[in-house]
């Protein structure tokens, strides 16, 4: 019989992976394998969840094993793989080794861990956010290390539910890496309930306060680190294939090691690492189609990223790395809206805030 | 009119509203929808979002 398509990782990019696949072929075996129960849940929602009344088991969408049934796949849950093996197209768990014919590497990101001395939580799957909630449970005050996408999405969703939210950044911006400054400051001010801290260095939580480099300090119950992911490449880079900041993969979603290829936010492409939701749901069609043999290539249109900030609703649409311009802003207290225009006036990307926000369709045709 | 919200990143889609801007008129039921619409904020199908009580 003929080796299944295997791959690897029970988050969303795996999933999507095989319900493409199956979309395709109704027959060929795929048998997906995952280090963690792999019920399927909304992850994007692990940051909103107290604003839509979630909690941790009310997040799971379906159990592994109706995502098996539904989908038509092998799920085998609770089980790490510890090397791909190429040349003979196997990988080994601890059950063994099995055999592949295509294999899919939907590994995910672990999060960035700052050297900061003490008890620090951070939320990048359902387990993690499980530890989280528990963590909460007769707390008040939460501290939270980065602004960026998710410390600002935390930072709404705790504030939201009542908790007294601070922020600290060694940037001078929310979103510092994402929106001009116009915007950052609009979105601090929209959620003036919670306490920002810029420029700010935090070197460890003990006793109920957060300690900064330069010597001051602020009270809290509860730590969260949210500055940003780290692709998990390891199982590749021992297999030897290219990575750079992700498992690299080309317009086909081949990695440089032939049958391998790589989804979601493990992966590099043109130097980008996107964990995202829309990218994988572009990626995982290309991906299908080149396994199953029909050459499709990747091609990303605009994606811009919505922010679930509720008290100060944003979308960004960042330029590709590398490009050469500047935003332009106008705006005022209703809303922002800057463009990021290149030579001869060209929008490469934009920034939405507040009622701006319904130009986000309109904005990324323009774009595309 | 229901609201119907996309299991992947909480996107809601009211029927009262609709979404103009996307050629979408207040009122459009869901089953009226295409079903070759994708989420505008994820991508996801419209055969993944599911309904949300009201």
């Amino acid at each position: 019989m003929d080796e299944p398509i295997v791959i690897v990782g029970g988050g969303l990019a795996g999933y999507q992976s095989a319900k493409e696949i199956r979309r395709l072929d109704g027959q060929v075996p795929i048998c997906l394998i995952s280090s963690d129960g792999a019920d399927f849940y909304s992850k994007p929602m692990l940051s909103n969840a107290f604003a839509s009344g979630k909690t941790p088991d009310s997040l799971i969408l379906k159990r592994a094993s109706e995502m098996a049934s539904e989908i038509g796949i092998e799920v085998i849950h609770e089980r790490k793989v510890d090397a791909i093996h190429p040349e003979s197209r196997e990988i080994s768990t601890g059950e063994g080794r099995m055999g592949y014919s295509k294999l899919v590497l939907a590994l995910g990101a672990d999060p960035i861990r700052l050297p900061v001395e003490g008890e620090m939580y951070s939320v990048n799957d359902l387990l993690d956010y499980r530890k989280f909630r528990q963590a909460l449970a007769g707390k008040r005050r939460i501290a939270i290390l980065g602004a960026g996408l998710i410390g600002c999405e935390f930072a709404n969703d705790l504030l939201s539910a009542g908790f007294e939210v601070d922020v600290f950044d060694i940037a001078s911006q929310p979103l510092g890496r994402l929106v001009p400054p116009e915007c950052g400051e609009w979105i601090m001010k929209r959620m003036k309930g919670v306490g920002w801290h810029f420029n700010a260095s935090v070197t460890r939580f003990e006793e109920g306060r957060v300690h900064l480099a330069d010597g001051s300090s602020h009270a809290a119950d509860v730590l969260l680190s949210a500055v940003g992911l780290v692709p998990r490449t390891k199982l590749a880079l021992d297999a030897g294939l290219a990575c750079g900041r992700g498992i690299r993969v080309n317009e086909f979603l081949q990695t440089s090691v032939g049958d391998i290829h790589a989804i979601g936010d493990c992966m590099e492409f043109e130097g980008m690492v996107l964990p995202f939701v829309m990218p994988i749901m572009h990626a995982s069609k290309a991906l299908a189609s080149n396994i199953l043999g029909k050459e499709m290539k990747l091609a990303f249109p605009p994606m811009p990223v919505v922010v679930k900030t509720p008290l100060a609703p944003t979308v960004v649409c960042p330029p590709k790395p590398g490009l050469d311009g500047a935003w332009h802003t106008e705006g005022g207290e209703e809303g922002m809206k800057s463009l990021f225009l290149g030579e001869e006036g060209k929008m490469l990307g934009f920034c939405l805030c507040g009622k701006a926000v319904s130009e986000k369709n309109a904005l990324a045709r323009t774009l595309g | 009119m229901k609201k119907w919200q996309c299991v992947v990143c909480g996107f809601v889609y009211e029927e009262a509203l609709g979404m103009p801007e996307e050629g979408i008129a207040a009122g459009t039921r869901w089953e009226d929808i295409p079903e070759g619409w994708n989420c505008p904020d994820c991508g996801v199908a419209k055969s993944d979002f599911e309904m949300v009580e009201i």
